[in-house]
């Protein structure tokens, strides 16, 4: 016999936060429920939503343990769900009377049951876009998720009848939610990619929206994707923090260095104040996607400056064209920094490991180090005249280190030298001392 | 014009009968000879100390501030200030090394025993006199590695029964490792020890020139030395031990220049103690058998334990004047001999491990 599913409410649609279909319940764990909830106390009130779990029946609870199978799986979900640690019932998201104690429990005004795709965020946001309610539990959370979602590609297509997009579901869970920074939760920083890429890394549920699908593959290769999913540094970006999270969207083109400039502040002041912003608003061309590609972006090495063949500028500047030699001479100046730094390095280190006290000259050195670093920044006002400014200084205060580690070199040299003088001349004594000695004592038997 | 001034001289202090006594002191000559110039070595390195030491006081400033940047200072700065630090270094630790080799030569030569006990007694007391110098000295440059060896050192003193705690508070000047110990360290170094040092020092050279050279067993015997088995102290003897002083010194200078002391890096006493960090290797055949004894044993900590048998070890050698009775009698017990490779295997070993396998 099959028995309707009483948990499935009006307008269900199957969806992919939603997959399951709709199963037969046997009959006996239907009536093995029956007797449990026959034992419990009747004539308990229907719990309001700020009184603690626990403290009064939950019928809901009862019935699903008693039913078992997938029945129980929400019950073995939010053994850590943030909501159950507030004491959110389920009632209090899928509605029902939980102190009554047959299965018209499910027959009150309000039932929700199973929410549909289309529901859902509407659903959440009954409570996360309540300010008031919000304080109760959690007064420092954010309550405009709701609001933003709205905004997003998301929340237009799903306000548009597609149910395949992202609901709040398909990022957060459904029964196991965690607070966001709690390292297994699916929305914690290292993780928001592979949620996002549950999706959008999926080329058959993708081919519809005609949007590339290979951003989860290119940012693992990324530089962001090494420090952040291989080393775990959470200030390194995820898609959220380029994209947005409830309001997600790709940037537009000519707010992109605004994106990067979040972190990369200096870069993106020097590229506003470049020709290239202007000229790259007006041609469309997306400002640092540009040069640095956007999921893929690789740790950049200073031979994407130049004329190289590693060089990016060449990507627009043909040969001898007035931006092709500007190109050309900001790699030659870089270059020239960092062979200088590194001669200076590799000579102060030649130094120390002679054995010679250089650490003043070291302690110096890092300023031209810094110097590098800077000139890097600079190219990105793509002005050779400018970059100068920050190069010759640099070149200037890697030879002084270079010369430092020369000259304790030459120090050392001397001292070698000169310590046979009296090596020569303890020779000289002992030498001496032991022909006296033999002297003294050749006449004796 | 000398023989006039040393007739002044003498006609007030009466240096004559000393001068006589040192122009017939007598070496003995055997083929174990070759180890009565490890102490005029060990006393050798001990006045490139002193001179150095004094040089060095002209510029270091003893305190957590100023200490590492004066070292600093001298090895970059002062003329020759660091071949100055750099041979204070290297001989300090020639020092110990030949003061072990000197006490282990006199212990198989078994020139403890009578009437010699006290000779043997201020030598051992002179050791550990020696030791103190290389713990407090190592300290004085302030860097990473001394203040963490520092800090392990003065741990391991806590843990010494009765009176641990107390030496531990009061070699550090408080709690912990800090400035105070520093200054500590410096007044210890350079006055306390010195003074203690130096007199004990004329006291076992003044005993040594006394009671004569020890002779080992096998030249026994005889009770008036042939000519043929003794050697003038002056010049003979003088000058084969000036050879080898200028060999030492030598070995100091090419050991300063090819192959300097190096600085290290400024302690930062809040960061946490970086890897490798060992003491003195005089130190580490003690510190590296702590790391080996368990944390119980039969109920006792462990790391008392071994204290307690460091203690036990040294007031051995100290005592063995008094415990090798078959000595004084003119016969070796091979417990005794046993015992001594058994103590330089065990260093050796133990030594070995701290540089090589320290974990």
């Amino acid at each position: 016999m099959r028995v309707p599913d009483p948990c499935v409410g009006p307008g269900f649609t199957p969806g992919r936060g939603g997959r399951g279909a709709i199963r037969a319940v046997p009959a006996a764990p239907i009536l093995a429920a029956a007797v449990v909830l026959g034992l419990l106390v009747a004539g308990r009130e229907a719990r309001a939503l700020d009184q603690p779990a626990g403290e009064k029946p939950d019928t809901c609870v009862a019935c699903h343990q008693a039913v078992g199978g997938p029945m129980a799986k929400p019950l073995e979900d939010r053994k850590a769900d943030v909501h159950a640690t507030k004491g959110v019932s389920c009632a209090d998201c899928h509605g029902g009377d939980p102190s009554r104690m047959d299965m018209d429990s499910m027959k009150v005004k309000g039932f929700v049951g199973r929410p549909s795709r289309r529901d859902v965020p509407r659903l959440c946001a009954r409570c996360h876009s309540d300010g008031a309610r919000m304080r109760q539990t959690n007064p420092a959370l954010r309550t405009d998720q709701f609001a933003q979602y709205q905004t997003s590609i998301h929340g237009k297509r799903l306000a548009g009848g597609d149910t395949k997009v992202a609901v709040c579901t398909d990022c957060h869970g459904v029964h196991s939610i965690l607070p966001a920074n709690h390292v297994q939760s699916r929305v914690h920083p290292v993780r928001v990619a592979d949620t996002c890429g549950r999706c959008h890394g999926d080329a058959e549920y993708m081919k519809a929206y005609k949007i590339p699908t290979d951003q989860l593959a290119l940012y693992r290769e990324s530089v962001h994707g090494e420090l952040l999913l291989k080393r775990q540094d959470l200030a390194a970006p995820t898609c959220s923090k380029c994209h947005g999270n409830h309001g997600a969207f790709p940037p537009e083109v000519t707010s992109i260095a605004g994106v990067c400039g979040q972190c990369h502040v200096i870069n993106k002041d020097l590229f506003l104040e470049s020709r290239h912003h202007t000229v790259f608003d007006r041609m469309k061309l997306p400002e640092c996607v540009t040069c640095h590609s956007n999921h893929k972006i690789v740790r950049t090495s200073d031979d994407m400056v130049g004329v190289g063949e590693k060089g990016i500028c060449i990507r627009c500047h043909a040969a001898g064209s007035p931006g092709y030699k500007a190109a050309d001479q900001m790699g030659k100046m870089i270059a020239g920094l960092s062979a200088a730094v590194h001669k200076g390095e590799a000579k102060l280190a030649e130094a120390e490991r002679a054995g010679m006290e250089v650490s003043d000259a070291k302690y110096e050195f890092q300023n031209a180090r810094v110097a590098l670093i800077k000139a890097r920044n600079e190219v990105h006002v793509f002005a050779p005249d400018r970059l100068n400014k920050v190069v010759g200084p640099g070149i200037e205060l890697a030879e002084k280190g270079f010369r430092a580690g020369q000259e304790a070199l030459e120090e050392l040299g001397y001292r070698k030298q000169w310590s046979l003088i009296p090596l020569a001349a303890i020779l000289a004594v002992v030498v001496g001392l032991v022909l006296q000695i033999r002297r003294m004592e050749g006449g004796r038997g | 014009m000398w023989r006039a001034l040393f007739d002044w001289v003498d006609s007030r202090l009466q240096i004559a009968p000393v001068l006589a006594f040192l122009r017939h002191k007598q070496v003995p000559v055997h083929r174990h000879f070759y180890w009565y110039y490890l102490g005029g070595i060990t006393l050798f390195l001990f006045a490139i100390q002193v001179a150095t030491g004094i040089l060095l006081l002209l510029y270091y400033k003893p305190t957590a501030e100023a200490a590492f940047e004066s070292v600093q200072y001298i090895i970059t700065k002062v003329p020759f200030g660091w071949l100055v630090r750099s041979t204070h270094s290297w001989a300090a630790n020639l020092m110990i090394f030949t003061a072990f080799l000197h006490l282990f030569s006199v212990f198989f030569l078994k020139s403890y025993r009578p009437p010699r006990e006290m000779t043997w007694m201020s030598g051992m007391v002179l050791l550990f006199l020696a030791m103190g110098f290389g713990f407090s000295g190592y300290l004085l440059p302030w860097n990473e590695l001394a203040f963490f060896a520092t800090k392990v050192g003065t741990d391991i003193t806590g843990a010494v029964p009765l009176v641990g705690g107390f030496m531990k508070t009061f070699l550090r000047g408080g709690e912990d490792v800090t400035g105070t110990t520093l200054t500590r360290f410096f007044g210890i170094h350079v006055a306390v020890l010195p003074m203690i040092f130096t007199s004990l020092l004329v006291a076992h050279l003044l005993m040594v020139q006394r009671q004569g050279m020890s002779t080992p067993f096998t030249s026994e015997g005889h009770t008036v030395p042939t000519p043929s088995r003794e050697m003038p102290f002056f010049p003979n003897f003088f000058l084969r031990e000036a050879v080898l002083w200028l060999g030492t010194l030598a070995l100091l200078l090419y050991l300063s220049i090819f192959l300097p002391w190096e600085l290290g890096v400024k302690v930062d006493p809040f960061a946490s103690a970086p890897a490798g960090i060992r003491p003195e290797w005089f130190f580490t055949f003690m510190s590296q058998s702590l790391k080996y004894i368990p944390g119980t044993v039969l109920g006792m900590d462990g790391e008392v334990l071994g204290i307690l048998g460091f203690g036990a070890g040294g007031a051995f050698l100290l005592l063995v004047p008094f415990l090798d009775w078959w000595a004084g009698k003119g016969r070796r017990h091979p417990f005794f001999t046993w015992a001594g490779i058994g103590i330089i295997a065990f260093m050796l070993t133990m030594i070995t491990l701290a540089y090589v396998k320290p974990y």
